[in-house]
């Protein structure tokens, strides 16, 4: 799959129609306000503030270090688990700061899922690995069942239906990815994070990704980060471009529709990225 | 291309790489260097003897083993040996040659020991690799590897003098344990391999990815689920090696139990409050003594020796299969 080519990407990939007036119209799930994060003493994401809508996906783009994984992260308090990681701001979900004393980010997670750049299925079961999240979230239900709905809505069911009890980490890297979509979906999640979640698999998985994605947003809302401008372009309601300022820290310049943002940037940056004249 | 060519294109100012390239006159060399393949071969060769020297010697103790074995079961029978329940070698007319009550001895002892090692190893294991703070841990795990360091007749006094009068005798009564016992001498065993247990697991379970981790995280774990139900599953096979390495020095270990343990064998079933002999602590008994070679007690030895060492080998294929069947891969 091409990755950052030039040229102007608005050509090559046209966004979805008749997205915009729809999800500006939807309530925002999440808020980001003012946010910094510091890794010790570098100061790496600078005044970020940006709204998802619900039911919506969002894209957050641009050059590799300008902390656009850093703000994902920082949405279900993954940059916890990173010593000296310090964040600042508020980020509202449900109106509620998941960064207020009282809040626990175990809580957080159980509702904000989150897929990850490389595969990472647990060395168990197929089914196990979709059950696995379900237990230690007390589900009782029917588990035959939770397996099936999950893996049908990450398009992987008729692929692993006849070896559930084999090894995840036998299937391809494409089924991997869609693996853990399942076992995210499978906790029925509200907010799905997705880093990268198409950076290392090929063309057809990622297309299958993005179908996904696309299926998935119904029910859930999506923040996806991405290399890939066409990918922004193809899957996503609103877009987010992130850049590096003067400081070398990791600034917002500009939240649009994709469609808007890709065709009539309101920033001469933005547009230097997306037309590949960004260096 | 050979070193002289590489000199010139050196001194030349060029880049040997686009000088070989550049230079259609020179014929394309690939041809071996004859000096370099023979020291290859020789290094080959002194690594190959490092490696034959343990194997050497793992063949030689074999042999001596067996021979001397062999002929211990010309005056004794292996029934007698293997199934007797009295284990009296000094009954001057008419000795006892019932291993039995050895084995339970020995392993009565590695039970103890693997009772309080496993626990408690695993469990500091868990929190130096997945709850201690970082500095914590380097201070920790030094001082951790340090106590695998101290002399094994040094933990021996301390169950002597420490473990049985001051916590078993004063916990259960005096006139109930005795000086020499078998539980002192397990629970220093116990903390002898505690450090092995813990240092070993811990590595295998800092060796699984942080990948995993965050999944387990990112689906609303709590540290303690990830520990227990992503990371100990995945290092399992790491873990089990640990607990057979220690269980077989456990099986092994001869000094505490001499010291602490006694130098009377016990019944089948030996009562860990009084003392027992242990396989190791009766092979440093009779060596220590008086014994003529060649003589039948003399041989028992022997036949002791080899039939630890056939309890070590059956632990580690045993433990061996068992990780084969339960390890997680996770790449």
């Amino acid at each position: 799959m091409a990755t950052q080519t030039a040229g102007p990407v608005h050509v090559a990939a046209p966004t979805r129609s008749a997205r915009p007036t729809e999800f500006t119209q939807s309530e925002p799930i999440v808020q980001v306000r003012d946010l910094n994060v510091h890794y010790g003493a570098f100061h790496a994401v600078a005044g970020v503030s940006f709204d998802v809508p619900k039911n919506s996906i969002t894209a957050l783009i641009g050059p590799s270090g300008c902390g656009k994984s850093t703000v994902l992260r920082s949405i279900n308090r993954m940059n916890d688990l990173i010593p000296n990681c310090r964040v600042d701001g508020q980020i509202l979900y449900h109106q509620v700061d998941v960064n207020a004393r009282k809040v626990d980010p175990v809580e957080v997670r159980r509702r904000v899922g989150m897929v990850f750049q490389k595969p990472n299925p647990f060395p168990k079961s197929i089914r196990d690995n979709i059950l696995w999240g379900a237990k230690i979230n007390g589900f009782k239900g029917n588990a035959d069942e939770l397996v099936e709905r999950s893996l049908r809505q990450a398009a992987l069911w008729d692929e692993v239906k006849d070896k559930l009890k084999e090894n995840g980490l036998a299937l391809s890297g494409g089924q991997q990815q869609r693996l853990c979509i399942a076992r995210t979906i499978a906790i029925n999640p509200d907010v799905i994070l997705m880093d990268e979640p198409a950076s290392a698999l090929d063309p057809i998985s990622t297309l299958k990704i993005e179908d996904l994605m696309r299926e998935l947003e119904r029910q859930y809302t999506i923040i996806i980060v991405t290399h890939n401008m066409q990918q922004a372009a193809r899957v996503s309601d609103q877009t987010v471009f992130f850049s590096l300022n003067e400081k070398r820290q990791g600034v917002l310049i500009e939240a649009s529709p994709t469609a808007e943002l890709f065709t009539h940037p309101r920033d001469q940056r933005t547009e230097d990225y997306i037309t590949g004249r960004f260096g | 291309m050979n070193q002289s060519a590489i000199d010139q294109a050196a001194a030349a100012g060029v880049s040997p790489l686009t000088a070989t390239g550049a230079s259609v006159s020179r014929p394309f060399d690939l041809s071996s260097s004859r000096s370099r393949n023979v020291s290859e071969r020789i290094i080959g060769l002194l690594l190959g003897a490092c490696g034959l020297v343990s194997l050497l010697t793992t063949v030689g103790i074999i042999s001596v083993l067996f021979f001397q074995t062999v002929e211990f079961f010309r005056s004794v029978s292996v029934f007698d040996f293997y199934l007797g329940t009295e284990w009296l070698p000094n009954r001057g007319s008419d000795p006892l040659y019932g291993v039995l009550p050895l084995i339970t001895g020995t392993l009565t002892i590695s039970v103890i020991a693997m009772l309080i090692s496993i626990p408690m190893g695993l469990l500091s294991a868990i929190y130096l690799s997945e709850y201690a703070p970082s500095r914590v841990r380097s201070v920790l795990k030094p001082v951790l590897e340090l106590l695998a360091g101290i002399p094994t007749v040094v933990y021996g006094f301390f169950a002597l003098t420490f473990i049985t009068p001051n916590l078993l005798q004063a916990l259960v009564g005096k006139d109930r344990v005795g000086a020499f016992n078998a539980l002192s001498a397990g629970i220093a065993v116990g903390i002898m391999i505690l450090p092995m247990v813990a240092s070993l697991s811990e590595d295998s379970m800092r060796a699984v990815p942080r990948s995993l981790r965050e999944g387990g995280y990112a689906m609303g774990a709590t540290k303690l689920e990830v520990s227990t139900r992503v990371v100990l599953p995945a290092a399992l096979s790491g873990i089990f090696a640990s607990f057979i390495l220690a269980i077989s020095r456990a099986v092994g270990e001869t000094m505490i139990i001499v010291v602490a343990a006694g130098s009377r064998p016990a019944d089948l079933i030996p009562n860990p409050l009084q003392q027992l002999q242990a396989m190791t602590a009766y092979i440093v008994q009779v060596f220590s003594g008086d014994v003529s070679r060649g003589s039948v007690r003399y041989q028992s030895l022997f036949a002791v020796g080899s039939t630890l060492f056939l309890m070590t080998l059956l632990l580690n294929i045993v433990s061996q299969r068992l990780v084969a069947r339960f390890r997680e891969e996770y790449q």
